[in-house]
């Protein structure tokens, strides 16, 4: 199966779902021909930027491969159940990417039990033990993802573990962490970790070479991820997970009161000379999927480079960061972040100024919803497709395809293609309108969105659109 | 000249009333609209006199052309009558005309039975089964039953081409929802219609159709008839072997004789004559006689062709009828589809002012359904509203800003209303069934019926006694006077059906599946708020 092949099964099968899922580069090919008609740009093999964990002496690729975005494929591509089909990861895919990875020296690969409804750790397990590299040659982490109440016991986070082992077919675990602490508070804390002793059987292993690194990932209640640094000197954190980006770097905290700026959270590792694995470094691909105004902006800068690629310097040029994870779905995003770190060119403190301050209050002056697609909310006990609903949304505004006001010269054709898009993107039965509101969805959100109120948000706007009430003073906002 | 005039405008309105029923856009209406609001039938039921007026001046003028140009069934026919005139089809293939009518004798007898028990039936407010022979509404029945889902089909093709090159030409139309009765009903219409048409020309309007009939015995009084010129007419009978009415009888020795009741005014006659000796002419004008010709006798029929258009007939119907539903999967959890709730009094829509008015006025065309962009109304399945619309909420709920149906009704089933005015008629009232709520089966909050409700009749309420509203700030307080926080306390609609339309938001939008906790019970004579 080539690649145009598989872009064109993946993008059957998953529809929009896909496009959403897609945290790339779209659009910003580096790869360009000469006057004599050669390729400029081959993918560079042996470049790569290695960074090097101080506990374990690990050279760590700069660029992490995250597996939470697996590629899928529709299960009967005949049944035409559109548009959400039964889908099934793409192993064959899988297989390829990573192998591909691996050429090109990316060494590390993050999963978690909870990933790609369950499987990414399979599907990570195979395509490593398929690549033929040996195991020395790749650092494997993964999540203790105890979410569910059901899963709080110690046996149950002990199995949790066993199984992480069993399914990623390998005896230990390079970088283990516990997964999203500060989702539910303190109170959660406790109760997944500290008090039922997983923390303390996990802090064995480690004293067994089980676990070669253990750390923790950290979204929410920051009193959560304080109280953990503060223990320190007790639990000797080998490294910590955090989101960084450079609309987060300052603007996290003022964008949503519940969020806890990269700038802090980064400061309190490098105090400590903690490791820092950085996640969502493009948001979910939003740092790619810029609006045209910010795009022209970064364009002018550096024109052959893709609008992924300052997101992802941005993120490499920290220095007390080991690796960058990024969710690659399509083999143009991996090679495209292959090229931005073989090798990495690091930001001026210029530019990296002008990211944080002007660019990133640019791109907040565009009203879309900050929902990176992780699925964690899903699935919507009512059938809800949230993920699909933000995204149309976001690409609306992004596009700058938003039916405004009655009164504008475009408006009727704007509306029709919002509406009309809306219904392509999302089957009525999962449309914002059927949220009832019971909010079993909000704790799962790392990115602490409202999503009940976003929701609700939409459909008003929606119904106004409808209803063909909408005025030029009263738009979405 | 007659002959081309009636058939290109018999194509104009024909291609018109087709589109209408099948266009799923909304232009469809707005081009041909007019067209079925000229259709006879439909106009005796609304009593609209104006138009009534108009078609029986214009009977009374040219006599039947209303049955070989507006009538889409009448049409159909025709067109029916002409694939089978091919000469591929024809036995004897040099003959220049295909000669297969010969006149029959007029059944009276039958034509006024069926009409007289229609009116009957239509008077005494039982026509929901009669109507089933009225010529527009059973063209219509065969558009929605038949056509519009091959159509609907082809959209959804030419919807994925355009959604797979992104652009907006194309949208996905979800199929009307029909049950498989009306389906039969059409095809069994269409059937004979279609053996009828081949064999007997338009036997179907000269003996069965109602409107045929009265429109028949009416234009016995036009002012202009075809008439023979016996001066020139040499008996040859090759008017009467090519009359589709079959109402042209050439005797020799005898004037020829024309039953202006079943006469059309296709003008087919005019054409075959080899002496231009008919013509349309006034009343008073003379007929001559002159000597007779010999009959011929030519059966024209083969199996291979009778079993060629059968089997084609056959296949169009079993295109029609295959399924509509399918259910979804992915990375999202599944959910089932809702079922419709027994309602003790079935709900009618806006405009149609009562359940009777609807079965007094309604043919039963199906128009109505063909457009509902919510796909809200279907054909009922009783027997004393049989395949006349009525609304269901599993797929959707007659939204606020759509009045599509009584725009298009022909037949005064649904008067036209505004988006105003819709705003205060009650069709129906909504009812909880608390042991489907999700707040008590899933012991979620929910509200998503109270919150949708575009008339604010749905009001959230403590499920227990012992809490006060503070009618200030909206809020609930328990026995001490301390804020409720409604999302700890079970919170349950509360109709008020003063306020409420009936338009069934709540019913659709309810999270709960396969029956909705709360749901629309019509009511028998529509109010105004």
């Amino acid at each position: 199966m080539d690649r145009r092949e598989f872009l064109k099964t993946a993008g059957a099968a998953s529809g929009a779902a896909a496009l959403a899922a897609c945290g790339g580069n779209v659009g910003g090919s580096i790869a360009g021909l000469d006057p004599m008609g050669h390729h400029t740009d081959e993918v560079p093999i042996g470049k790569m930027t290695y960074r090097t964990n101080p506990n374990t002496n690990d050279k760590v690729s700069i660029l992490g491969y995250g597996m939470m975005r697996l590629p899928n494929r529709q299960l009967d591509p005949s049944s035409d159940q559109r548009p959400t089909p039964a889908e099934e990861i793409d192993q064959e895919q899988v297989n390829r990417l990573v192998r591909y990875a691996l050429d090109h020296g990316v060494n590390y690969f993050d999963t978690s039990p909870a990933y790609s409804r369950g499987y990414s750790e399979t599907a990570t397990g195979i395509a490593l033990k398929a690549s033929g590299y040996d195991r020395s040659k790749y650092y494997i982490a993964t999540k203790l993802s105890n979410f569910s109440p059901a899963q709080w016991s110690h046996e149950e986070g002990v199995k949790i573990f066993q199984n992480s082992l069993k399914f990623l077919q390998t005896d230990y675990i390079d970088y283990l962490l516990l997964h999203a602490i500060g989702g539910g508070g303190m109170d959660t804390l406790h109760k997944r970790f500290l008090d039922n002793g997983v923390l303390d059987y996990l802090l064995e292993q480690r004293e067994k070479g089980v676990i070669r690194n253990l750390g923790f990932s950290y979204h929410g209640d920051v009193t959560c991820f304080d109280y953990l640094l503060s223990k320190h000197d007790e639990y000797k954190w080998d490294f910590v997970q955090i989101q960084l980006n450079y609309v987060d770097w300052y603007l996290a905290r003022e964008m949503n009161p519940n969020n806890t700026d990269a700038e802090y959270l980064y400061n309190e590792l490098d105090k400590r000379d903690i490791p820092a694995v950085i996640m969502e470094p493009l948001l979910g691909g939003r740092l790619s999927k810029m609006p045209d105004h910010v795009v022209a902006t970064l364009k002018q800068r550096r024109p052959d480079d893709s609008v992924a690629s300052w997101a992802f310097r941005y993120a490499g040029t920290k220095p007390r960061v080991l690796t960058v994870l990024s969710g690659m779905t399509y083999m143009e995003h991996l090679q495209d972040n292959i090229r931005s770190y073989s090798p990495l060119q690091p930001l001026t403190q210029e530019e990296q100024d002008w990211l944080e301050n002007e660019v990133a209050r640019l791109y907040y002056s565009y009203p879309t919803i900050p929902c990176t697609n992780c699925q964690y909310c899903m699935p919507c006990p009512y059938g809800i497709n949230i993920p699909a609903i933000f995204d149309h949304y976001n690409r609306c505004v992004n596009q700058g395809t938003m039916p405004e006001s009655a009164q504008a010269a475009n408006f009727r054709e704007a509306r029709r293609r919002f509406l009309i898009s809306y219904e392509r993107t999302v089957p009525r039965e999962r449309q914002a309108d059927h949220c009832i509101g019971c909010r079993q969805c909000v704790s799962h959100c790392p990115q602490n969105i409202r999503i009940p109120e976003q929701l609700r948000r939409i459909d008003g706007f929606i119904e106004k659109l409808k209803q063909g009430t909408l005025t030029s003073a009263e738009n979405i906002e | 000249m007659l002959k081309i005039t009636r058939r290109l405008l018999a194509l104009i309105f024909w291609l018109g009333i087709t589109f209408l029923f099948l266009d799923i856009s909304g232009v469809g209406k707005e081009w041909f609209g007019w067209m079925a609001k000229m259709q006879f039938l439909p106009n005796v039921m609304q009593l609209d006199i104006v138009m009534i007026v108009l078609l029986l001046l214009l009977t009374l003028f040219l006599g039947r052309i209303y049955c070989s140009i507006i009538c889409p069934a009448g049409v159909l026919q025709d067109f029916f009558a002409w694939i089978a005139g091919w000469k591929i089809f024809r036995r004897n293939k040099k003959a220049k005309f295909h000669n297969r009518y010969r006149y029959s004798k007029p059944k009276t007898w039958l034509r006024l039975a069926v009409l007289l028990i229609f009116i009957i039936m239509i008077v005494a407010g039982f026509n929901a089964v009669f109507i089933i022979l009225a010529p527009y509404s059973a063209y219509g029945r065969m558009v929605t039953a038949l056509l519009q889902p091959l159509y609907i089909d082809a959209n959804n093709m030419l919807a994925a081409w355009s959604e797979a090159n992104d652009n907006y030409m194309f949208s996905v139309v979800e199929p009307n929802t029909l049950p498989s009765i009306l389906a039969w009903v059409a095809a069994i219409s269409a059937l004979v219609l279609f053996i009828l048409s081949i064999y007997g020309g338009r036997t179907y309007c000269n003996t069965i159709c109602p409107v045929g009939t009265f429109l028949g015995y009416v234009a016995k009084f036009s002012w202009l008839k075809m008439k023979v010129n016996e001066d020139n007419c040499i008996k040859c009978g090759l008017c009467e072997r090519n009359c589709k009415a079959a109402c042209i009888k050439v005797e020799k020795g005898k004037p020829v004789v024309i039953d202006y009741t079943r006469c059309v005014v296709c003008g087919d006659c005019q054409q075959v004559c080899s002496k231009s000796a008919l013509h349309l002419a006034p009343t008073s004008s003379n007929v001559s006689v002159a000597p007779a010709t010999t009959k011929t006798t030519d059966k024209s029929s083969d199996m291979s062709r009778r079993n060629f258009l059968t089997l084609t007939a056959g296949l169009l119907y079993t295109a029609a009828i295959h399924g509509q539903d399918k259910t979804t999967d992915g990375g999202l959890a599944v959910i089932e589809g809702k079922k419709i709730p027994e309602r003790l009094t079935p709900l009618t829509p806006p405009g149609s002012l009562s359940a009777r008015n609807m079965q007094q006025h309604c043919t039963a065309c199906q128009l109505c359904i063909a457009k509902c962009p919510n796909n809200v109304l279907r054909p009922s399945q009783s027997l004393n509203s049989f395949l006349q619309p009525e609304m269901q909420y599993d797929k959707g709920y007659c939204r606020p800003e759509c009045t599509t149906c009584s725009e298009v009704c022909p037949a005064g089933a649904i008067r036209p209303i505004t988006v105003e005015e819709k705003t205060a008629v009650q069709i129906g009232h909504a009812v909880f069934v608390k042991e489907n709520c999700v707040v008590f089966t899933d012991g979620v909050s929910c509200g998503n019926c109270a919150y949708h409700c575009p008339s604010g009749a749905i009001q959230m309420v403590p499920d227990s006694e012992g809490y006060t509203l503070n009618s200030e700030n909206g809020r609930w307080y328990d026995a001490d006077g301390n804020m409720v926080d409604t999302r700890n306390v079970p919170m349950i609609p509360s109709v008020n059906t003063e306020k409420c339309i009936g338009c069934g938001a709540c019913e659709y939008l309810c999270p709960s599946r396969p029956f909705s906790a709360i749901y629309v019970e019509g009511h028998e004579v529509h109010r105004e708020i």
